[in-house]
């Protein structure tokens, strides 16, 4: 059986028509009771799952999903992966996820496709190009990289883009980072999926969570589809549906729910290479290696559970598109889809107790959490493996609520994640 | 493009309408004391419920807040009433 991927094991399995490929991963039955349950396996459960079984050697671990693996918003978001965040916790944090994603195809031993094309945040007036100066000396300080380009410095890097200045808002320059980019989404799920299987972690898919289990004021398992499941402390990971599993347990958390669109167009030939991000028009966008447009901006405008868009977003992020570079005036959307987001009042994740014992979550990543995948499951592993923060995790525990802690991404880069 | 009611305006388009908050909450009485959990408590903690919800929203055109009854998965509206109701 061939377990591990190189070219030379492709070549052979060539020869051989392929029938040596073993599974990716187990379909097992679940188990009585697990160390460690974690509820979601989208990036950030199987990422947990991963750093438990190889840093801390826990292994008696399932993570459980009420579908498939990387089937939510793992699997459908626009892949952009950066740290270009302004306060020194925020880009400590996803810095961290930067560089686990450098390294990750060949830890994984599975290809992530993390293709580091540079991100530009453009600004669009001189006050803009000031504040895009403070953006990069703050990155800068805290040790991500950061480039400040005037116009001619962002044409060279994307020239559809609308530099006429009679644009709705014209280009002044850009805040470019370099080793930020793309990373093929499913492959990151697949990737710690398969690695984490392989350590002995067990992956239960159509599990749905049904209850937790609390007994004497702690969460000592989870009821669900597939049967009761004891565990030793339970981590959640769900993403848009953290509250409905915090409210099993009694507990309120600080979210809410948004539904998140994105859109990919027809495929068309390579017409941009790296991220463009305008914050005014609200709109992002790059190009798969398929050639389509992934097209990504804010969130829909009131709170939601539907998995899907409403139009007066899609008519916001189209036609910022549009305005951004006219071009693409004719462009067909192939799909586009809603994913369902949890954005915390100050735009930042929250890692830490739920306020029960028993129960940890990982979530209010908002907009923004396939890029931090890496990052979160390393921390969230940490936390329930050793009962404490990592120093990175500790300034997002929930607990700077009460402290008056925030760290307000939503103000410091004016994003609505 | 979906239309909300307005108690006072009757239904509109959704661009003209926000959401608010969460019906329900009530500001912690200041003429005692009051701890850091319980502001925070109040000020941050969110039902988040999915499945019918009731919020307070806003009518931007008219500025007028109310009370909707909604599903927060389907979007159906279930009811709009005024926040204030006029003594009889």
């Amino acid at each position: 059986m061939t377990s591990t991927y190189s070219a030379f094991s492709i070549l052979r399995e060539g020869l051989r028509g392929g029938r040596g490929w073993r599974q990716a991963w187990r379909s097992p039955d679940p188990k009585p009771a697990y160390d460690v349950i974690l509820i979601g396996a989208g990036g950030h459960g199987l990422a947990t799952a991963y750093y438990l079984a190889k840093r801390h050697g826990l292994r008696n671990v399932a993570v459980l999903d009420k579908g498939w693996l990387g089937g939510g918003n793992t699997g459908r978001n626009t892949t952009v992966i950066r740290s270009n965040y302004f306060y020194p916790e925020s880009v400590a944090l996803y810095d961290l996820s930067v560089r686990l994603y450098e390294g990750l195809s060949k830890e994984l031993n599975y290809n992530v496709m993390f293709s580091q094309r540079g991100m530009l945040v453009m600004a669009h007036s001189e006050h803009e190009m000031e504040m895009a100066a403070r953006h990069t000396n703050a990155m800068r300080l805290n040790g991500a990289d950061a480039e400040l380009l005037e116009a001619d410095g962002v044409r060279k890097r994307a020239p559809l883009l609308n530099f006429s200045p009679q644009a709705r808002y014209p280009i002044h320059g850009a805040v470019w980072q370099g080793r930020a980019g793309t990373g093929r989404h499913d492959a990151v799920a697949w990737g710690y999926a398969r690695a984490a299987d392989r350590l002995g972690v067990d992956i239960l898919q159509n599990c749905e969570v049904t209850d937790l289990i609390v007994e004497a004021g702690r969460v000592t398992g989870v009821e669900t589809t597939r049967g009761r499941i004891r565990a030793g402390v339970v981590g959640a990971a769900a993403a848009g549906h953290s509250s409905v599993i915090a409210g099993m347990a009694g507990q309120r958390l600080p979210l809410h729910s948004y539904a998140l669109q994105a859109f990919v167009s027809e495929p068309l030939k390579p017409v941009i290479d790296t991220v463009a991000f305008s914050p005014a028009y609200g709109t992002y966008f790059s190009q798969s290696d398929k050639g389509g447009l992934v097209i990504g901006g804010g969130l829909d405008r009131v709170p939601s559970y539907g998995q899907r868009g409403n139009l007066p977003m899609q008519e916001a992020v189209l036609s910022g598109l549009i305005e951004m570079a006219p071009m693409l005036g004719k462009v067909k959307l192939l799909r586009h889809w809603a994913g369902i987001v949890d954005v915390t009042p100050d735009s930042s994740p929250l890692i830490g107790p739920a306020g029960i014992e028993g129960l940890y979550i990982n979530c209010g990543w908002g907009t923004g959490g396939f890029k931090a995948i890496p990052a979160g499951g390393y921390l969230f592993a940490h936390l329930l493996a050793e009962g404490r923060h990592h120093e990175i995790s500790r300034p997002f525990d929930p607990d700077r609520f009460a402290a008056g802690r925030l760290i307000d991404e939503g103000a410091a880069w004016g994003i609505a994640h | 493009m979906q239309l909300f009611p307005c108690p006072f305006c009757g239904d509109r388009d959704e661009r003209e309408f926000h959401f608010a908050a969460e019906a329900g909450k009530s500001r912690p009485d200041t003429t005692g004391a009051v701890s850091d959990a319980e502001w925070a408590t109040y000020l941050y903690a969110q039902r988040n419920d999915k499945g019918p919800v009731r919020e307070v929203w806003v009518h931007l055109t008219c500025a007028e807040l109310f009370v909707l009854e909604r599903d927060s998965v389907t979007m159906a509206v279930l009811r709009a009433t005024p926040l204030r109701q006029d003594p009889a």
